[in-house]
């Protein structure tokens, strides 16, 4: 009994292992599982679409912020410009958009600020907290005038980050008028650095670390992911990752 | 001996049990996976490789000045040699591996955050319909009723008695094994009621998404990170009540056990 047993154990684990991986990794289940990521990104939103991340006090700041991903963009126009302190960095706003924007660092420092201190919950699973300081996503959307028809923003950057393709990510039109989502320009009372992502990143702070595309260049708004990267709407998303990080 | 078959199992009850081993499987696998991508815990709302005060927990390898690797498991200031197992392991085919939980341990077996995420995520979901309909119909049909201990179960005397019976594997036989002993309430009662809604809601205590709508998740184990910690600690629980569960069902009779968990009919001595 427990010889069967034990031998049946055995034999079955063997088989189980490889058929466990090539069950997961077989695209069709692959697709019913990610039926998931509609189920959470519906419910959070019937949850509270509108509801705020926790803001921390600044005695909760982590003393050290992890960076993560590209922690310095190798790309010779990049070194270029943090060679000259970014100040012909530019980030363009277009797609479908009234008015076309291209801003310049000074034009976005001169924007009205929003300061959160937020908690960073990366993919991985670690969590620093930092103090995030930049214009409102909202503003520029509002400067721009989004047409009708846009149904997300998609940020491009200036790093590629082990690929031949530029880091992107995308965000739908709720979190891109979130009060909390900003292009931060500082960290922790100080310029952002380039680890974290200088001159300019996003912070979307419902959502996973992976969301907040770092060296941010432009913005398009669209209404379809298709033409960006491989079409799922993020560096990571092409990669299998959820689109909606919210969990 | 004369025996007889018993109805034992409503349908609901054997649905959920089947569905709940695969919803349970599933997260087991994806989520030690996951774990692999930052395998340290902490309490409170932070904490990263370079941001250790809360940290209590760590799994990783270690290399001597003579280069040799170890696994090693630090638990508080405790550090414990967990080569083969945690930190540093073999796979079927390469050279020791330098990872947390070992590859026959996590699906996939390989390090792939993306795709465990995809199944940790189904599964869970999976687990949540599951056990919804399971209350719904534990508390309209009495069946929960049953499985919660009463004042008389819990008597020490009678723990005692149980506890002295399951340790000479003496099992009930007759109509006597047609209602559950006070240890096998506990457990079941406990993964049931307890263990698993407190796996939900520490899942749902790491999201940031949820954070935002219902924080009074966080709030209650007093952080993400604390919300992980907890999550793994229910793991561990859970795992350790399979590890149980399997020992008494091959101890009771699997074949019997198993028959009337599959069909709802079960054999009984009369």
């Amino acid at each position: 009994m427990t010889l069967l047993t034990r031998r049946t154990l055995v034999a079955s684990s063997a088989l189980l292992l490889p058929g466990c991986d090539a069950l997961i990794e077989n695209p069709r289940a692959r697709a019913i599982a990610k039926a998931a990521e509609q189920a959470t990104l519906r419910g959070q939103r019937l949850l509270g679409q509108d509801a705020l991340a926790r803001e921390f006090s600044a005695s909760e700041i982590s003393p050290l912020f992890k960076a993560n991903g590209t922690i310095n963009p190798e790309e010779p126009a990049y070194q270029a410009h943090a060679a000259t302190a970014f100040k012909n960095w530019r980030v363009k706003v277009s797609g479908l958009v009234k008015n076309p924007l291209s801003l310049s660092l000074t034009d976005l420092q001169n924007l009205p600020a929003r300061s959160q201190i937020t908690r960073h919950d990366c993919v991985e699973g670690w969590s620093a907290i930092g103090g995030w300081s930049g214009p409102p996503l909202a503003l520029l959307l509002k400067a721009a005038a989004v047409s009708e028809a846009a149904r997300y923003a998609v940020f491009l950057c200036a790093d590629t980050y082990h690929s031949t393709t530029r880091y992107y990510e995308s965000i739908d039109l709720i979190d891109a008028w979130h009060p909390q989502t900003i292009l931060a320009l500082r960290l922790n009372n100080a310029p952002l650095d380039i680890a974290h992502g200088a001159p300019v990143r996003l912070r979307v702070e419902r959502q996973l670390g992976y969301k907040h595309a770092k060296y941010i260049e432009e913005i398009i708004l669209t209404d379809t992911l298709a033409p960006y990267g491989q079409g799922k709407g993020g560096y990571w998303e092409d990669r299998g990752y959820e689109w909606y990080a919210g969990i | 001996m004369a025996s007889k078959l018993v109805h034992r199992h409503s349908l609901i009850v054997r649905l959920s049990h089947w569905l709940s081993v695969i919803a349970v499987a599933l997260l087991i696998g994806t989520g030690l996976n996951i774990f692999n991508a930052h395998p340290a815990l902490y309490w409170g709302h932070k904490g990263t490789n370079i941001d250790t005060g809360a940290r209590w927990l760590q799994i990783g390898a270690m290399r001597a000045p003579d280069g040799t690797l170890t696994g090693q498991t630090i638990i508080g200031t405790a550090s414990f040699n967990t080569t083969g197992i945690l930190g540093l392991s073999k796979t079927a085919s390469a050279a020791p591996q330098m990872i947390a939980f070992p590859s026959w341990a996590t699906l996939p077996s390989r390090r792939n955050l993306g795709l465990a995420r995809n199944w940790h995520f189904f599964a869970a979901w999976l687990l949540v319909g599951t056990g919804t309909l399971y209350l719904t119909y534990g508390l309209l049909s009495g069946h929960l009723r049953r499985l919660i201990p009463t004042a008389k179960d819990l008597a020490p005397k009678n723990i005692a008695h149980d506890i002295k019976d399951h340790l000479r594997l003496h099992f009930p036989k007759g109509e006597a094994a047609l209602s559950y002993q006070v240890l096998q309430k506990i457990a079941y009662a406990g993964v049931a009621l307890i263990l698993l809604p407190l796996m939900v809601l520490s899942g749902l205590g790491m999201s940031p998404g949820m954070d935002a709508s219902w924080p009074v998740i966080v709030d209650a184990f007093g952080g993400r990170q604390s919300a992980r910690s907890v999550h793994f600690i229910a793991c561990t629980l859970i795992l350790a009540f399979i590890a149980v569960h399997m020992l008494m069902l091959l101890a009771a009779g699997p074949f019997r056990l198993l028959r009337g968990m599959i069909t709802g009919w079960q054999k009984v001595t009369t």
